[in-house]
């Protein structure tokens, strides 16, 4: 980065740079996924307009108003609820989706810190919100937000394993762990000898990515597996009790995930910043535009399926999970492992 | 939250061989979790208004259920001692208040019976295509709420937006979209408007396609299938002996249509139609009914349109209705099943007393049997695929 502005910086005001587009990156990427897909994409499926008048074109200022409305708001804690965990609850979740974006690649130089176990990382950051959620249900001493965190904790074995499985595929594949090599590896990669566009692990991979994407919908708490939330039974679920700022903490860290989620799978099966003939300090420049584009399309799927689906029961989860996506996952691994000696 | 302490430790006698069993029993003593009491409602998404469960809960697993009902209770029966025959029609259109116009028919039925008056065929006629299209914008909203209850919210868009093409076809025809109040002891207060008959027509092109995309889209998705199929099986004797009716009844295999079967009113003794029942009795078998019933009814209509005789729509009845001494029990085949009237007249312009027999309130009455035992999920689905409305339960 520091070639790029031709500025030789400190590492003190590298941190701080790095920090500020971390902490920028989340809200920033929920206002889009959440103007794009939650707004108008919903409300275009469900044959609706959705928010029109706000800010001129399309009602682009709607989610900013809200959120203004949203600090507005008093903070309301409920009687007999345990205030420091309550009041720490939405934090935690959100540092869950910040710390994700520290591995992510957007460009050959634009990291933040490349680790060689960032898959691993992660996938570990990503598990910390069920913390937060059970603290949130806990704390909230409500019955049905403490309903809504015991199936989030119940959930989180169900899909965290099926998730770990289908990126092992990935991992074996390019031998590697850190999310940089992954894109080197698919950038440099041949699809059985061909290597026209590079080897995006989507096309060696692919029952790996149908596995991420279903085990992410769980991650995310949404529509199949939103049983944490599942707005028809428990209302809002641990959410029930969080009102103006905790709550917009809530939303961020939720559309925000999506937003990381689907960075990491862009990253992981489509080749993250990468596309064929792009190198050097071209790739710096349009890196960030070409993840963001694969990550749309990414949270397009994401959001789809969230728009079509009824519910699974939490019962219904855990067979799905250990009946089919983790038997899914260990073959896909055998067959990985066996292409990859014999190739 | 309340826990109740653990039950002390039961004393056993030690058997020879039943080690085993001690051990396993001390464990579930451990294990043993107090229940957990959960309000569902009066405010609940789940509940169309103001219905309270009280559900002790273990876990997730519902012990018991009781209802809790009357936080809509209108007196509706007690009104209508104070009311003339006419404006009773503006009271019984709001018992449910998404069929308005099919509550309207058998009071009317009532005091034409015991006028011995009957409204002229053309009046009959467009009173059945009311009723057909008020049982259309009843189930087109259940197609799409139930999918809501389950968990999917495009469906209920699709749902609402399509019935507001036969609101507006009530609402053309009578000048109120909920609440019509357009039926006269004897016949209707206006004809068709112009045009009426061929737009018709055409939404209820509409309403067949979308019943094709309910099926695409709700009832042949597996997941759909899979939270509904063989959950909340109503078996077909318990039902009738709870008093349940309607499609909820038909659902379980019982086949029984007051269009068909009760004494004959309107003109579904000459419509040609099918009465649509289905084995299993579960939440699905509820869903697939009020489908292809949704679909029945849009037949029913067109077969309506293309037989509708002209003529007047008003029977000559007096200025000042005065019902002659008397008592009449009408019943009809309502959206949600079985309503009726129980009307006794002293001979004044009012009724003496009036006993309204609603749909809801016998449909939900099995709720406590039918709910022990599931999980927390299925009370909604369950709740949601016996379709109450709130007003129909407490009058």
């Amino acid at each position: 980065m520091s070639h790029l502005l031709a500025l030789d910086v400190g590492w003190g005001t590298t941190l701080a740079i790095k920090t500020i587009i971390i902490l920028a990156l989340v809200p920033a990427g929920a206002l889009i996924l959440g103007y794009t897909f939650l707004l108008k994409m919903m409300s275009h499926m469900q044959s609706r307009l959705g928010p029109m008048d706000p800010g001129g074109f399309h009602g682009w200022f709607q989610l900013i108003g809200d959120g203004i409305k949203f600090i507005q708001k008093e903070d309301v804690m409920p009687e007999g609820s345990d205030r420091r965990v309550f009041a720490m609850a939405p934090i935690v979740i959100l540092m869950s989706t910040f710390l994700i974006f520290v591995v992510i690649p957007a460009g050959p130089r634009i990291v933040v810190k490349d680790i060689d176990v960032g898959v691993f990382y992660a996938l570990a950051v990503s598990s910390l919100s069920v913390i937060g959620v059970l603290m949130a249900g806990w704390a909230s001493s409500n019955k049905f937000a403490l309903l809504g965190a015991l199936r989030a904790a119940a959930q989180l074995i169900a899909y965290e394993l099926p998730l770990l499985l289908a990126v092992v595929g990935v991992v074996v594949q390019a031998g590697t762990m850190s999310l940089q090599g992954i894109v080197f590896a698919q950038q440099n990669g041949s699809i059985f000898g061909w290597s026209g566009i590079g080897n995006p692990f989507f096309f060696t991979q692919i029952i790996g990515f149908g596995l991420f994407l279903v085990a992410a919908q769980a991650e995310l708490t949404q529509t199949p597996f939103d049983m944490p939330v599942a707005e028809s039974e428990l209302v809002a679920g641990y959410m029930v009790e969080y009102t103006g700022f905790r709550f917009l903490f809530f939303y961020i860290g939720e559309v925000g995930t999506a937003f990381a989620f689907a960075a990491l799978a862009a990253t992981l099966f489509l080749g993250g910043w990468a596309i064929p003939g792009v190198h050097g300090a071209m790739a710096d420049l349009l890196g960030p535009i070409v993840l963001f584009v694969k990550l749309m399309f990414v949270a397009f799927l994401f959001f789809w399926v969230r728009f079509t689906y009824p519910r699974l029961r939490e019962d219904q989860l855990q067979a799905l999970a250990w009946k089919v996506l983790i038997p899914l996952g260990l073959a896909n691994i055998l067959l990985t492992g066996i292409l990859k000696v014999a190739m | 939250m309340s826990t109740t302490e653990n039950p002390p430790m039961p004393e056993i006698q030690l058997e020879p061989g039943a080690l085993r069993h001690l051990a396993e029993a001390q464990v579930n003593v451990e294990l043993d979790t107090g229940d957990m009491i959960l309000n569902l409602g009066p405010q609940h998404p789940a509940t169309h208004g103001t219905l309270r469960l009280v559900v002790r809960l273990d876990g997730e697993r519902v012990v018991s259920a009781d209802p809790v009902i009357g936080y809509m209770h209108r007196g509706y029966e007690k009104l209508t001692e104070y009311r003339t025959y006419p404006q009773i029609t503006t009271l019984v259109n709001r018992i449910d208040w998404l069929s308005s116009f099919a509550n309207e028919v058998p009071f009317v039925d009532a005091a034409e019976r015991l006028m011995t008056i009957e409204a002229p065929p053309r009046a009959q006629y467009i009173r059945t295509v009311l009723t057909e299209l008020s049982r259309i914008s009843t189930f087109y909203l259940f197609l799409g709420e139930m999918a809501l209850q389950v968990g999917a919210l495009t469906p209920a868009f699709y749902g609402f937006r399509d019935r507001e093409y036969v609101l507006n076809l009530i609402e053309g025809a009578t000048g109120g979209r909920f609440h019509p109040n357009f039926n006269r002891i004897g016949g209707l207060k206006d004809d068709l408007p112009w045009g009426w008959i061929s737009e018709t027509r055409e939404v209820m092109q509409k309403i067949l396609d979308g019943c094709d995309e309910f099926e695409d889209l709700v009832a042949g998705n597996e997941i759909f299938q899979a939270r509904t199929k063989s959950i909340g099986i109503v078996p077909g004797e318990l039902g009738a002996a709870y008093g349940m009716s309607g499609s909820n009844l038909r659902a379980s295999g019982v086949d029984w249509d007051l269009r068909r079967d009760g004494r004959p009113y309107l003109v579904y003794p000459e419509l040609d139609f099918k009465v649509w029942t289905h084995p299993d009795g579960d939440s699905y078998a509820r869903y697939w009914v009020r489908l292809q019933e949704t679909r029945e009814s849009c037949r029913m209509v067109l077969q309506l349109l293309d037989q509708m005789p002209s003529g007047p729509i008003m029977a000559k009845v007096p200025r000042i209705i005065k019902v002659p001494e008397g008592e009449v029990w009408t019943e009809v085949e309502n959206p949600l099943g079985q309503m009726g009237y129980y009307v006794v007249s002293k001979g004044a312009t009012g009724p003496f007393r009036v006993k309204i027999r609603s749909a809801s309130f016998s449909n939900v009455s099995i709720m406590p049997w039918l709910l022990r035992g599931v999980y927390v999920p299925d009370v909604i689905t369950i709740l949601a695929s016996l379709y109450f409305i709130l007003g129909d339960i407490d009058r």
